[in-house]
């Protein structure tokens, strides 16, 4: 369903990593590994459209992603690095703008539930500054819960979260995968996702690091 | 789509309103600036009447410089503006959206102050109406015109300043129509030709600014 060849990323001097193929098809989650400053996120976000790549192209269902455009990102959830939750919103309304923004209709009690799920039960109302860094990892990944769009790229989704958390997590990525969803993320904790196949791809030093 | 942009709106309202300060700077400066001309040129009725148009324009387009940076910073910093981008409609409404949130909270008080601080300026009662109406027409086109300078200085280390430089020249049709509104009323013209043209300014700056801006946004998130 997704697939990539001959992906080129150059970031100012430097080419990060060249002639890069991958695929992943329904039901299977693309594990990125690398070592840090590898491209692993710049990859990722070309994944998502936010950069074009040097070279290469990228084709969702077999269509280039930039001519699908809408059509591609109503099927993708991206979490990056950063939490995309707001400290002066709760997480409960966190949760509910955020699915509003996507276009998605998300249930007071739904909401409720996810937040159960991932142990912020009680903290539904509190204004999310008031929030540790992991608890507000854990209201950025509560999303996950009724998350049904098909293609999930997840970038270090395990930071800062404790191993209860992390299986958890873990547990959604691989009822997603069940239900014939795809995922691409990176990760440097081992976590074992129980369902569905595996594919990885290291990302290596591009002979001749230097672009140009 | 018309969902997606009253969504922007609620968010962006819901978090103004968590943060008040926020709000309460832009007026408070509004307020300050305007009150320190009566206090500079003196009770000099005839020529207090005269700047009055200018002065208290021109304090409205600065008030709202000041709050421009934050349009799409804090957004950006914590991650929500990369989910907007990827929001399965296109980029421009949410711009728009914000750009209509930016007004409610900026321009639409600053023209509902106005007419109070026009009094220390000795206006009369049609004069005070045109430049609360002026400044109601006017401020949608600050906000938007605003939004393409905001989104063009995202990220930029010492942005502020870049911001005023960019966004203060392209003010400059609007701030001679919202004045020139005031100042017609004055003196007895008639505000009609200067309203209409600034609410053309209007109609464009929101309908067009939008696009440059998200294309803007799309390069700072590259």
């Amino acid at each position: 369903m997704l697939d990539a060849s001959g992906l080129e990323c150059v970031r100012g001097e430097a080419r990060l990593f060249a002639d890069v193929s991958l695929r992943v098809d329904a039901g299977e989650m693309l594990f990125v590994q690398g070592c840090n400053g590898s491209g692993k996120t710049s990859l990722l976000r070309m994944l998502c459209g936010f950069s074009p790549p040097a070279a290469g192209a990228i084709r969702w269902r077999g269509k280039a992603i930039g001519s699908l455009g809408e059509d591609y990102r109503r099927e993708l959830f991206y979490l990056g690095h950063l939490n995309a939750i707001k400290e002066e919103l709760t997480p409960l309304e966190n949760l509910r703008a955020s699915a509003r923004l996507a276009d998605e209709t998300l249930a007071s009690d739904a909401a409720l539930d996810a937040l159960e799920r991932l142990g912020l039960g009680g903290r539904a109302d509190l204004a999310c500054r008031y929030l540790s860094q992991g608890q507000k990892r854990r209201v950025a990944l509560a999303r996950l819960v009724h998350e049904r769009r098909a293609l999930w790229v997840l970038d270090e989704p395990y930071v800062g979260l404790d191993a209860p958390a992390m299986a958890l997590i873990a547990g959604l990525i691989g009822a997603h995968l069940q239900r014939g969803g795809l995922a691409v993320l990176t990760t440097h904790q081992a976590v074992k996702v129980a369902a569905g196949r595996v594919r990885e791809l290291l990302l290596e030093a591009a002979p001749g690091r230097r672009a140009g | 789509m018309l969902k997606l942009v009253a969504a922007v709106i609620n968010r962006d309202l819901r978090l103004a309103m968590r943060r008040p300060a926020d709000i309460f700077s832009t007026l408070f400066f509004f307020i300050i600036v305007v009150s320190l001309f009566p206090l500079g040129v003196g009770a000099e009725a005839e020529l207090l009447r005269k700047i009055a148009p200018g002065v208290l324009w021109v304090a409205a387009l600065l008030a709202t410089l000041l709050s421009l940076p934050r349009l799409f910073a804090d957004d950006h910093r914590d991650g929500t503006l990369e989910q907007l981008m990827l929001a399965p409609q296109p980029l421009g409404l949410v711009v728009l959206g914000k750009i209509i949130a930016h007004w409610i909270v900026c321009g639409l008080p600053l023209a509902l102050l106005a007419p109070l601080l026009g009094l220390q300026f000795d206006l009369a009662g049609d004069a005070l109406a045109v430049l609360a109406l002026s400044l109601l027409i006017g401020t949608p086109a600050l906000s938007g015109i605003g939004a393409i300078g905001a989104a063009l200085t995202l990220g930029v280390r010492g942005g502020g300043v870049l911001l005023s430089l960019l966004v203060l020249p392209l003010y400059i049709p609007v701030l001679i129509f919202g004045a020139g509104a005031v100042d017609a009323t004055l003196t007895g013209l008639g505000a009609q030709a200067h309203l209409s043209l600034l609410a053309a300014l209007t109609l464009a700056g929101v309908f067009f600014t939008p696009w440059p801006s998200a294309a803007a946004i799309r390069v700072a998130l590259e």
